[in-house]
């Protein structure tokens, strides 16, 4: 079972908590709240000055030293993350809708291709097994700045290069060996018996796969999908070499590309990073469940 | 649900279907139909590419020049790793990895203790930690460009008002490696934290009875029941993120590009300036097949260690 946060947590070492607040151990109980709480707000810290940044005036962005409360408000910088400076369509917005077509369409993809993979891993002997497993997992251990140096001369001879067909492809190829070890993982846990019982009833195994399987592996398959969305969604490297036009661009490339000047605006950084960042944490606070699972592609499991 | 999963299991599993000749060849066929669109696409997107990469690494090539590619065996690979250049690139990787590393398997385990001893608002405390983790790192380092910025970025407000002088964090030689590191540890730290956690609770809580009935102290308890069940998962995370910071490029891009000098220039900016600045197509290639070496050997021998300290 992939370990579930919220689950799992309350499972720890607590019944050694009594005896040792009897023992006066109290003292020690504070410095741990006060040790936890320090490092909680050193961690949530830069988040919150980056929305506290997106909403101030930049006279007291810019104001040294920093104003922490009573600051004036403005909502300008995100009216200029959407809205370009003659009316109409920023550029940034543009690439936010880019964004989220590239990132929807791979994760399909991915989808699509990993999980009927998984579920042919997981239920059938197929040759191999195990160094295919391997060597689909190892595809992801390349550092991207290798793959990306032979993609973009792939890309240029077949026209690829500056186009969201070629980012969703890339991506789906990126997204389907975490698919395949996350989706094997709940696979597995399905008993195969169910499709042996479905097929004496005189299903095909196909039927049965997508009859009685299938269903039972949607919760598994949300959870997968939406870690290849956050990582599609936030992907930079071949974002930025594979891409060049404005109208191909992904935000990652674009938000980036806000620093390149000499004086940089950085209330309107901080309001594209906040409504860039703000899918992510919805879908991250939708998986916390499978978290463990999948940041590591199901490789610590219990 | 359809009706078939009601049927008791145990009738299909003492009557299992008759594994007939057509039932098996079928079978073989829907997994090749299953699986074969997968491996397609990998092998198109990865291994073609790879395969490529190491053609280009034993030629000349370059991609704006219109010549045709020269094999010139393994030169490339020599004038690499004799380099001085990369020798120091290596170095400074070698900083990087080892210390954010070390910081944040210090500092995530730690702070999964603290909140596996805590009763109350686990979950939630446990969701806060992990926001910086699911960030894009173009964001995270923009952040922190913003808040380390020499004139008005907050920390050093904050330094100032606390009368300690300023520091120029991503403009000085010794500081910019620094910053990259606190700001790879802020990003990652969370991981180490999710790992330990699972660890930590995953500990029977037998174990911890039997040692507070032999009135254990505390440090005993830690250091011969939790520490040595949670290690194995710990190193596996340590893996995971090594891995990770060897190949990092995206936040020394955004945070310092390489800079000032070359005092953050990680072996992966340096593929990027070989490749995409010089244009020395052959080298860059010959340099990603050996970071991927080191990572593959490196990954075989940890792998193995682990597995003796598993067994052992």
């Amino acid at each position: 079972m992939a370990i579930s946060v919220d689950e799992a947590v309350p499972a720890g070492p607590v019944p050694d908590d009594q005896p040792r607040v009897r023992r006066g151990g109290s003292a020690r109980s504070v410095v741990e709240v006060v040790l936890l709480t320090a490092l909680a707000v050193a961690m949530l810290f830069p988040v919150l000055w980056i929305l506290e940044t997106s909403i101030k005036e930049n006279r007291d962005v810019y104001a040294v030293p920093a104003k922490f409360f009573r600051f004036d408000v403005t909502l300008d910088h995100f009216k200029d993350v959407f809205v370009g400076r003659g009316g109409g369509r920023s550029d940034l917005s543009t690439s936010f809708l880019n964004s989220v077509v590239v990132a929807g369409v791979s994760t399909l993809l991915a989808t699509l291709l990993g999980v009927p993979a998984a579920w042919a891993f997981s239920r059938f002997a197929v040759r191999a097994k195990k160094d295919l497993l391997f060597f689909i997992l190892s595809t992801r251990f390349m550092p991207p700045v290798v793959v990306v140096i032979p993609i973009f001369l792939m890309y240029r001879e077949v026209g690829l290069i500056d186009s969201k067909l070629g980012l969703i492809l890339i991506y789906a190829a990126f997204n389907v060996p975490f698919t395949i070890w996350m989706m094997k993982g709940f696979v597995d846990e399905v008993p195969s018996e169910y499709e042996d019982a479905a097929m004496l009833d005189g299903y095909t195994r196909l039927q049965a796969f997508w009859r009685v399987t299938l269903p039972l592996l949607v919760p598994g398959i949300a959870a997968t999908a939406v870690f290849a969305l956050i990582f599609s969604w936030n992907e930079f490297v071949f974002a930025i070499f594979l891409t060049s036009s404005q109208d191909v661009r992904t935000a990652p490339p674009a938000i980036a590309g806000l620093i390149g000047g000499t004086t940089v605006d950085w209330g309107l950084v901080a309001a594209s990073a906040a409504v860039f960042a703000l899918p992510v944490l919805v879908f991250a606070y939708l998986v916390r469940k499978h978290l463990v699972a999948g940041v590591t592609l199901g490789a610590v499991r219990r | 649900m359809t009706t078939t999963t009601d049927h008791p299991v145990q009738e299909a599993s003492s009557t299992p279907p008759a594994p007939g000749r057509t039932r098996r060849r079928s079978d073989r066929r829907l997994a090749a139909a299953f699986i074969s669109p997968a491996m397609l696409l990998l092998l198109a997107m990865s291994v073609f590419p790879l395969l490529w990469a190491l053609y280009l690494s034993f030629t000349d090539y370059s991609a704006t020049r219109d010549a045709p590619a020269h094999f010139v065996g393994l030169r490339n690979y020599v004038d690499i790793l004799t380099s001085d250049q990369v020798h120091q690139r290596a170095l400074t990787t070698l900083l990087y990895v080892v210390g954010a590393v070390t910081l944040q398997t210090v500092l995530g385990f730690s702070i999964a203790y603290l909140i596996s001893r805590r009763t109350h608002g686990r979950g939630l405390l446990t969701t806060l930690f992990l926001v910086p983790m699911m960030l894009s790192p173009v964001v995270v380092g923009l952040f922190w460009r913003f808040m380390l910025d020499a004139q008005f970025g907050v920390v050093n407000s904050m330094l100032g008002s606390l009368g300690i002088g300023q520091v120029e964090w991503l403009t000085g030689q010794r500081t910019a490696l620094l910053s990259l590191i606190v700001v790879d540890t802020w990003q990652w730290t969370p991981f180490i934290m999710l790992i330990a956690l699972a660890g930590l609770t995953a500990v029977p809580n037998y174990l911890y009875e039997a040692a507070s009935i032999d009135r254990a102290s505390e440090w005993f308890r830690f250091r011969n029941i939790t520490l040595p069940l949670v290690w194995p998962l710990l190193l596996i995370a340590v893996m995971f993120r090594a891995i990770e910071a060897f190949r990092l490029f995206d936040l020394v891009y955004i945070l310092t590009s390489g800079g000032p000098g070359v005092s953050t220039e990680t072996l992966s900016f340096h593929v990027y300036k070989v490749a995409f600045l010089g244009f020395n197509t052959g080298t860059a290639s010959a340099y990603g097949i050996l970071m991927v070496l080191v990572v593959i050997v490196l990954a075989q021998f940890y792998l193995r260690y682990l597995n003796k300290l598993k067994e052992g």
